[in-house]
């Protein structure tokens, strides 16, 4: 054990009730809360009340992974609907019309309601404040408010869905929008609610980033997850403003018939389709740009190793998101905007390509030398490298315009995008989920079961996916109630994988729910991590988060120093020590004392001891 | 080994507060416990303010470049329905919102001096001067609506003889058709002037919404004023609304022109 | 060459269509070597340095600037490639030939109408000559469409109040696919039609003759003029209920109408909801927007009803002779027609 350096001058013994290290921890999951003498519905009710009112992000990031849980739930219950009636073709057990309104309840629901907010608003509002070294976001109330906003908009679109439904597809392309007469209205609205959430969020997290980051803290320390965070920010502000004005054009196009995006009146629909994507491309990155960052915790993580190239990666994220803004186009290649305009969005996409293959390249050459731990959450990623770089490169071939001519609005692009969406923001944020669950609950999830709903994901997805890139080459067009009989056997093909894809999925949502009941109680830094939520906090945190404010002397990746004896207590203490042992902490929700881990570079606890 | 993560406790004023929601420590009231400072309080506010402001800018952007859009497209149209608004109002309303803009600005100015007073009476004279806006443009609106000028396929105050050969609008005309057109009142002959009074409707309506969140933000303060919940020490809402206002302000000065002056 | 796809693509039966599968096949096979090579780099440090006991520690790697700079370069100039590849293709692609043959299509909920410069309509058949440009000018009536030949790699939106053209060549004679790709509605998978490509002799004769079906008997030119016409689109011959109402079993029977009206369903009536749709609607069918169809024949008109006839069983033998024998049966059955749908004559 090499020596262990009292932090200097600063750490100047303050006056307290309890010795460092030896401060109670009130489990936020549980206080503020009823006292233990409140029984019954009334204590049911005390909990509810401090859950609803809450203005803790951790609570928020909480009751934020609940409910778009719950969106995936039903959203990958209707895919699943929408593969069986594709088993062959005619009508299934659907009508055309019920088809259509199936598939754009998974579209909406998919992206307005699970993946735009998946990442930030549940793993993101949980963990940047703590990663930060912050006991909150610089607007906890705002926090909540956007969480209310959210509900309401999805409430919203539940609404429009039992009222009939829509039946637009999700991108609500006019004019047949206008003329539908599905539930288009509420739809709209419920798009333009959520999106007001989406901004909150986004300003939330940019004034944290800027304004409370702990000291010592430097743009150059923070960890990449709240750079990619960052520039989501970024995305979902100068973004999103542009999808609510679209959709209040569109309800009004369809409440009082104003006629801008109607040709009867001399609109112009194509309009439409530049609003759309200006919004919904960048959004693609509000998708995609979180699990970059989540990748790259995992990848620094479970390699031991510092991450390749890491100013490379962060300034890549908000490269990214700064040309995600003049690329839109790509969608429209045979919308009939100019060949020249096309021509430009074709050579913009393709230098947004660059930055997202180096960082794949980073990540890989992030193991080399490393010390490489296949942990679940390592498995997830892994498969995220392998999935999203399939998405990447067959986003070369519809970036290119001459085949994406041939393979637009075909299942290429389906299964292109499912890629990136699906295998890359949802494989990240499965593997990110096995990776904070401890952290967020105090309890490690199976890792038996873990890596074996790694596997049958991966298969499950590749088989449902990968094959729909051949029917999208062969011709087969997206959004197809029926289908000409050549294009059946990859259909069945497709649709079986699909059923593994989601017994995959069951498997993580039953390791979870068995983790919450039976799991083993999770030290404060089970993965040996070296960012402020595992040195600094307890599992699950304390409800300010920390005692007191960190101290960041060094960057997020630097494991040496963990391994020099210091900071890896994740014992709320920052390695203060007492006589030279780290002091051992009480911790009341998981019962009795919680043991401390012995220090690291003994090599008798890290990190399997919190799994066996 | 020189470095190592730790934490430090001499610069947070909640410390001898933690796990209790009484923070009772030396520190100012507005000060909330996640903060460490009120400077940290003040910027974090005010940052978080520019960065909806910017999101204003976006959400009235899209309609710029709608407008942009229709106006390349069909010039002619724009200058002729352009003849509708009408000027003396809207100049009118312009120098009532610069107006505004001047006393809220000064309210400000009252806040950091600890001038109550002056404070409370400045915003109550930008909420009667929005007022005022909202009142000229409620007789704007109402004079185009007893016309016929409608948003979209609702628009009817066409000259006799219109040329039509859109479908929606021919049919919306003959629904409208037949009405006495008063003295001095130019009808319109080109068929897509219900375009341009949808992208006039959305936008000054749109705009009116800001004005009227504006006023009720805007009163909001002023009863807190009255209640002397500003000084110089604390007034960042006053700050962050005031800037609204201006965002609000800057906006219609785009409008004005590119609505009522085109020629 | 050869009529037959590839695993990944179909068959390559327009002029163009080679250009376009040599990028993809360029694209493909570097991704392959791009995956093979991230994978295998993957799954190798993943093995080697594979964490063998928690006291394990890493080597300190110096970040090497010359390899991050090759993996910023190497790919750049790879995608530039791929873009000028793209673009020149599609600048080729793009660009119809001035003697293209200008065909007019509209496209509306849910069928594809063919107009050629002689006047000549067809709905669902596009007769086009082999080894000729052809250029298709395209509008829609309602909402968004979008013209897609797998086998030609063509395709462009279709937009109202716009023409949007696209041209191609065929190689060999053949049935070719076309599909709508831009969703539409309901029927939006089923908005099906035919590139039918023939010799320049036969396709003279088919323009001349104005769309075929000449000789047929009448029930049988029902039935050609059933997929023909798309209104398999809408209407079932089986009894199930699609956008409209079936063709089987309401023969002879009274309709009930959506404003209360009602009538018996003979040929008057069939051919009233051929040439003015909208006139009567049946009742639990007010939201089905049925296009008219004017251009039709009295005798393609009389092939309908007739072929609905045969459907319900009240066609027999004698019928098809006394429609052989004379020829004004069908007028007769259409005299009724309103005026504004007057059918124009085949010529």
């Amino acid at each position: 054990m090499s020596t262990v350096a009292t932090a200097p001058a600063r750490t100047e013994p303050v006056q307290r009730a309890y010795p460092p290290g030896h401060e109670p921890v009130h489990n936020y999951l549980h206080e503020p809360g009823p006292g233990p003498d409140v029984h019954g519905f009334q204590r049911f009710w005390e909990i509810f009340k401090s859950w609803a009112t809450t203005v803790d992000h951790k609570r928020i990031g909480v009751m934020y992974l609940f409910t778009i849980s719950i969106f995936f739930a039903v959203a990958g219950i209707a895919a699943l609907g929408v593969r069986a009636e594709l088993l062959a073709p005619g009508s299934q057990f659907l009508t055309a019309d019920q088809y259509n309104k199936l598939f754009t309840f998974h579209g909406v629901v998919m992206v307005f309601l699970f993946i735009i907010p998946s990442i930030p608003a549940s793993l993101g509002n949980f963990i940047l404040p703590i990663q930060l070294g912050a006991k909150d976001v610089a607007f906890p109330k705002l926090n909540l408010m956007s969480y209310y906003l959210f509900l309401t908009g999805a409430s919203i679109a539940l609404y429009a869905i039992f009222s009939g439904g829509i039946d637009t597809g999700w991108t609500f392309y006019t004019p047949y929008s206008d003329t539908t007469n599905t539930a288009v209205l509420p739809m709209t609205m419920a798009v333009f609610v959520a999106g007001f959430a989406t901004i909150l969020t986004g300003i939330n997290f940019i004034v944290t980033i800027h304004k409370m980051r702990a000291p010592g803290l430097t743009w150059n320390r923070l960890p990449l997850f709240i750079w990619a965070l960052y520039a989501v920010s970024i995305v979902q502000i100068l973004a999103t403003p542009v999808i609510g004005i679209t959709m209040v054009l569109l309800a009004l196009e369809r409440f009082i018939g104003i006629g801008i995006f109607d040709p009867a009146l001399g609109g112009d629909p194509v309009l439409f389709q530049h609003f759309f994507w200006f919004y919904s491309h960048p959004a693609v990155y509000i998708m995609i740009l979180p699990a970059f960052g989540v990748i790259s915790e995992l990848m620094g993580t479970f390699s031991r190793q510092k991450v390749f190239g890491y100013r490379a990666i962060a300034l890549s994220s908000v490269a990214i998101a700064m040309l995600g803004f003049m690329v839109w186009g790509h969608h429209m290649f045979v919308s009939g905007q100019s060949p020249l305009s096309s021509i430009v969005f074709s050579v913009i996409t393709f230098l947004i390509g660059v930055p997202s293959g180096i960082k794949i390249l980073n990540w890989v050459a992030t193991m080399y030398k490393g010390s490489v731990w296949l942990a679940t959450p390592m498995l997830f990623a892994l498969a995220f490298l392998f999935l999203f770089t399939i998405g990447g490169l067959t986003g070369i071939m519809v970036g290119a315009i001459g085949v994406d001519i041939h393979l637009h609005d075909t299942y290429f692009v389906v299964a292109h995008f499912h890629y990136v969406m699906m295998g890359g923001t949802v494989f990240a944020m499965v593997g990110a989920l096995f990776y904070w669950w401890p952290k967020m609950f105090g309890r490690m999830m199976s890792e038996t079961w873990g890596r074996i709903s790694a596997v049958v994901m991966f298969f499950g997805f590749n088989m449902t996916f990968f094959t729909q890139f051949i029917l999208g080459s062969q011709g087969m067009p997206r959004r197809y109630f029926t289908y000409l009989p050549q294009y059946q056997d990859l259909h069945v093909v497709s649709t079986i994988g699909s059923w593994f894809l989601a017994l995959g999925l069951l498997m993580v949502l039953g390791n979870m729910i068995w983790s919450l009941f039976r799991g083993k109680p999770a030290p404060g830094n089970p993965w040996g991590a070296a960012t402020l939520e595992w040195t600094h906090t307890t599992s699950p945190p304390d409800h300010h988060n920390f005692h007191r404010t960190p101290l960041v002397t060094h960057g997020p990746y630097d494991y040496d120093v963990l391994f020099s004896g210091d900071g890896a207590g994740g014992d709320g203490a920052g390695g203060v020590r007492i006589a030279g042992q780290p002091a051992p902490i009480p911790d009341p929700e998981v019962g009795g004392p919680q043991e401390m881990e012995k220090s690291v570079d003994q090599g008798t606890s890290q990190p399997d001891s919190a799994l066996d | 080994m020189a470095v190592h993560p730790t934490t430090i406790a001499v610069d947070d004023p909640h410390a001898g507060a933690h796990g209790s929601h009484d923070h009772g420590g030396d520190h100012p009231p507005h000060l909330k416990h996640y903060f460490i400072s009120s400077e940290q309080q003040f910027d974090a506010a005010k940052l978080g303010m520019w960065l909806f402001l910017v999101t204003e800018i976006l959400l009235f952007g899209g309609m710029f470049v709608a407008y942009g859009i229709y106006r390349s497209m069909y010039p002619e149209l724009f200058v002729e329905a352009s003849t509708q608004l009408n000027t003396v109002m809207g100049g009118i309303n312009t120098l009532v919102l610069l107006a505004s803009s001047l006393t809220v600005a000064w309210a400000i100015r009252c806040a950091q001096t600890d001038n109550q007073r002056g404070l409370f009476w400045n915003l109550v004279a930008t909420v009667c001067l929005a007022g005022v806006f909202m009142v000229i443009k409620y007789f704007e609106y109402t004079h185009k609506f007893h016309l016929g000028i409608f948003p979209g396929s609702h628009y009817t105050f066409f000259a006799e003889g219109t040329p039509f050969t859109l479908p929606g609008v021919e049919a919306a005309a003959e629904h409208g058709g037949g009405h006495h057109i008063p003295e001095g009142e130019l009808p319109l002959t080109n068929q897509r002037a219900g375009l341009f009074f949808s992208i006039y409707y959305v936008m000054t309506g749109i705009h009116g919404i800001h004005v009227l969140i504006g006023m009720i933000a805007i009163s909001t303060l002023a009863v807190k004023a009255w209640k002397g919940k500003y000084s110089s020490a604390w007034y960042t809402p006053v700050e962050n609304v005031g800037l609204y206002w201006h965002v609000v302000d800057i906006i219609w000065i785009f409008l004005f022109p590119l609505m009522y002056l085109i020629s | 060459m050869e009529q037959k796809g590839s695993f990944w693509l179909p068959p390559q039966s327009s002029t163009t269509a080679h250009e376009i599968d040599a990028l993809f096949y360029f694209i493909l096979w570097a991704s392959v070597v791009v995956m093979v090579g991230v994978t295998f780099f993957m799954v190798y440090y993943a093995w080697k340095y594979r964490r063998r006991s928690h006291a394990d520690r890493p080597v300190e790697v110096h970040p090497s600037k010359a390899l991050e700079l090759s993996w910023v370069v190497v790919p750049s100039l790879l995608v530039l490639v791929v873009f000028f590849w793209g673009f020149k293709t599609f600048v080729s692609a793009g660009i119809p030939p001035d003697n293209a043959y200008e065909i007019r299509v509209v496209a509306k909920q849910w069928l594809w109408e063919f107009e050629y410069p002689n006047g000549t309509h067809s709905v669902g058949d596009l007769y086009v000559p082999v080894g000729e440009p052809v250029e298709l000018v395209m509008t829609s009536t309602d909402v968004l469409h979008s013209f897609f030949v797998p086998d030609f790699r063509v395709k462009h939106d279709v937009v109202p109040n716009r023409y949007s053209t696209v041209w191609f060549e065929v190689k060999e004679a053949g049935e070719y696919q076309v599909f709508c790709t831009e969703y539409c509605g309901t029927s939006h998978s089923e908005m099906y039609a035919k590139v039918i490509a023939v010799d320049r002799g036969t396709f003279n004769q088919w323009l001349q003759s104005g769309g075929g079906g000449e000789d047929l008997p009448l029930p049988r030119l029902g039935e050609q003029l059933y997929t023909q016409q798309a209104c398999v689109t809408c209407h079932s011959i089986d009894g199930s209920v699609k956008v409209g109402p079936s063709w089987l079993g309401h023969w002879g029977q009274t309709r009930p109408f959506a404003d209360g009206g009602s009538a018996v369903m003979d040929a008057n009536y069939v051919a009233e909801s051929i040439t003015m749709p909208q006139a009567h609607i049946v009742e639990g069918f007010a939201n089905a927007a049925m296009p008219a169809y004017p251009n039709l024949t009295e005798r393609q008109l009389a092939g309908i009803v007739a072929y609905i006839r045969e459907l319900n069983g009240d066609w027999s033998a004698a019928d098809s002779v006394a429609a052989a024998s004379d020829s004004t049966a069908a007028p007769a059955d259409s005299a009724a027609v309103p005026a504004a749908a007057e059918p124009v004559p085949a010529e």
